[in-house]
């Protein structure tokens, strides 16, 4: 077991002909993940690495019943393949793209709702079941099969937590990516929350970051609703109030969304935090 | 991006919201003359990216032409929290019978667009909702629909808005709605919204922040960016397409990726801090970390004189190790930094990669093996260099 995605999943990419998505294509499908095709718009009847390319999303998904999409468009054409993944019908979306205008994002997370949709990202790494699958752009030797799901707002910062779990011989169920945006699909919350129903993970960690308000979320739904221990770390805590530390939702803003406050929170809720990433997979064992 | 203050209100008047007729000058000349046209009571305001301007003496009220121009003397060239005062809005004095708050922005959590508003304006908006929070109405946006008739109607009813003015309000709010999408804003904001002795509205103060990412469709704004508070080194990182911010620590730190490079960061406050060793910069050199990328954001780290050691923490993963390490060796040529570079690498390749800085056997550079020995070792050699 797993969540989000497993072996099963049947995936088409977005932005397949285009570089940054052909080269991840071809990594995920070497890492096992069945990917059954790509949508080019005006590249349709092509192949890539010898699956299909389809113009459209409604003619992909009819043609190889793929359940899951992973957008990997530039930022201009983003919102729009968003939409035209939830429009096709698939269960899952997940969005690597960054700089997305914010209020196309709150567009685009709405319609997903409204179509049923679940939404990951955009600007993350995407989503890996160590040994089943990946879809997105987590480095296969960052991780290995295991029972600790990971969630987490940044990038290389889980790559490198998940690396020093497996160095430390803890694998993980699966790893999640949502990103570091102000609007994104997925929140903390709604991943522990499928981590707490799912089976396979037995502990949880967390790796969140100043700006906003989703960790301090987290912290009360860990609180009241979660039995599996969850470890965290919150970067940021040397970050002055009112500078954008790279990701477009780093922000402290008017003393909210401190590293200080989030640490607390969570400490509070019974997660052990890390003041040091490299502390987590102590805190796990 | 912010926008001054007078851009914001101009903006404000493209949207049918009533704006005092003000004028912008750069020199006391203008400011006199502009005061004498308008005739009666002027209020002169610096023009910055700065929050707090009218307790820095950044604003003052003028009876006459010639005392306009006094007061553009002093405040024209005045030094508002490091920031030199270049321009000034020149606007007609308003007869303020109330301050009223409005302001539309993006509600994170919520993912949708939040209008706030409040009679009791003119005030801190976040001290107002710290103190009295009831005394702000609040209403989402659904962003797929936009701002219906209903919500105009009840949020001016249960903000308490007097009747007689309900037209002109939902006139503003609906402007205001429409300049905030057109506009791609994260922020616009009326402070105050005044209601003047004739009774009617007015918005004497604004603020609007456009959200970076949408810059690219946003030509007409972008065009209006002024850059004076953005420091030469993040300019230049800017346009290399790194990110860079400046803080006052010691110890520079080029990363891969924005949540590791807040994290590096964190590691060299929590083992200098007692010594009051820290970061020097925030920097995210992003994904590739070629040779020329590397050599760019190090000139840009060693452009501030406070960094007395670099520290590189590169987590491979779909970037190779080795050739971040022949990068950094190639940067290290080209750039001969005199101070000491801590260098640790980890993913894929790493061994190759750290194999190629210890062969190369510079004596300024040191390899560590986890990101813990990187920042202790980082945060060792500024206090030997002290």
């Amino acid at each position: 077991m797993s969540i989000l995605i497993d072996r099963s999943s049947k995936v088409l990419v977005q932005g397949i002909t285009g570089r940054q998505g052909g080269f991840h294509a071809k990594l995920m499908m070497e890492y096992g993940t069945d990917v059954v095709g790509g949508v080019t718009p005006g590249k349709g009847g092509e192949w890539f690495e010898g699956k299909p390319v389809f113009d459209t999303m409604r003619k992909a998904v009819e043609t190889t019943n793929a359940d899951v999409s992973l957008v990997t468009v530039p930022a201009r054409f983003a919102a729009d393949a968003m939409m035209e993944a939830a429009d096709a019908g698939v269960r899952l979306v997940i969005c690597l793209t960054e700089h997305i205008p914010v209020s196309d994002m709150m567009r685009v997370v709405r319609y997903c709702a409204q179509k049923g949709t679940r939404l990951i990202g955009p600007n993350c790494p995407g989503v890996m079941t160590p040994g089943q699958a990946k879809v997105g752009i987590i480095p296969a030797m960052v991780a290995v099969p295991g029972n600790v799901g990971v969630v987490s707002k940044s990038g290389t910062l889980t790559y490198e937590v998940g690396f020093a779990m497996k160095n430390a011989g803890i694998g993980n169920s699966t790893i999640v990516g949502i990103g570091g945006d102000p609007v994104i699909g997925t929140t903390f919350v709604e991943v522990l929350e499928m981590f707490e129903n799912d089976p396979e993970t037995e502990k949880v960690a967390l790796l969140g970051e100043i700006g906003g308000s989703a960790e301090i979320v987290a912290a009360e739904y860990i609180k009241n609703a979660m039995t599996k221990p969850v470890a965290a770390f919150i970067a940021g805590r040397s970050a002055p109030p009112g500078k954008r530390m790279g990701h477009a939702g780093a922000i402290v803003d008017g003393g909210e969304g401190s590293a200080e406050e989030k640490i607390q929170a969570l400490e509070a809720a019974g997660a052990r935090v890390a003041a040091n990433p490299e502390e987590i997979p102590g805190l796990l064992s | 991006m912010k926008l001054h203050e007078y851009q914001s209100k101009f903006l404000f008047r493209d949207f049918g919201i009533p704006i005092p007729e003000g004028v912008v000058a750069t020199t006391a000349d203008e400011v006199q003359q502009i005061a004498a046209e308008l005739g009666g009571v002027v209020v002169i305001k610096a023009q910055v990216h700065v929050g707090g301007r009218g307790k820095a003496g950044g604003v003052k009220v003028a009876k006459n032409a010639e005392d306009a121009r006094a007061c553009a003397e002093e405040i024209l060239g005045m030094d508002i929290k490091g920031l030199r005062v270049e321009k000034v809005l020149v606007d007609p004095g308003a007869d303020i019978e109330r301050e009223i708050y409005l302001a539309i922005t993006n509600d994170r959590g919520a993912g949708r667009p939040l209008i706030m508003t409040s009679m009791d304006g003119g005030m801190d908006i976040e001290a107002l909702n710290r103190e009295r929070p009831d005394a702000i109405t609040r209403e989402h946006i659904d962003p797929i629909l936009g701002l219906q008739g209903f919500q105009v109607t009840y949020i001016a009813s249960a903000m308490g808005m007097p009747r007689a003015l309900w037209r002109q309000f939902g006139s503003i709010l609906r402007g205001l709605y429409r300049c905030y999408i057109q506009s791609d804003a994260e922020l616009a904001e009326i402070n105050p919204l005044v209601i003047t002795g004739e009774g009617n509205l007015l918005a004497v103060d604004g603020k609007v922040i456009i959200d970076d990412n949408a810059l690219f469709r946003q030509p007409e704004l972008t065009a209006e960016r002024d850059a004076s508070d953005e420091l030469e080194s993040e300019r230049q990182a800017r346009e290399a397409g790194i990110t860079y911010i400046k803080l006052d620590g010691q110890i520079g730190c080029m990363v891969n990726g924005a949540g590791l490079a807040m994290t590096t960061m964190d590691m060299t406050k929590l083992y200098g801090d007692t010594d009051g060793i820290g970061p020097a910069n925030f920097l995210d050199i992003g994904g590739g970390a070629t040779p020329e990328q590397v050599a760019t954001a190090l000139r840009i780290i060693l452009s501030d004189s406070n960094v007395k050691c670099v520290l590189f923490n590169i987590f491979g993963g779909i970037t190779r190790c080795d050739e971040v390490a022949n990068g950094i060796l190639t940067a290290y040529n080209e750039v001969k930094p005199d101070v000491p570079m801590v260098i640790r690498l980890q993913g894929t390749n790493a061994p190759a990669g750290n194999r190629i800085i210890s062969e190369a056997r510079i004596p300024n550079i040191m390899s560590a093996e986890t990101l813990t020995d990187a920042a202790k070792m980082a945060v060792a050699a500024v206090k030997e260099g002290a």
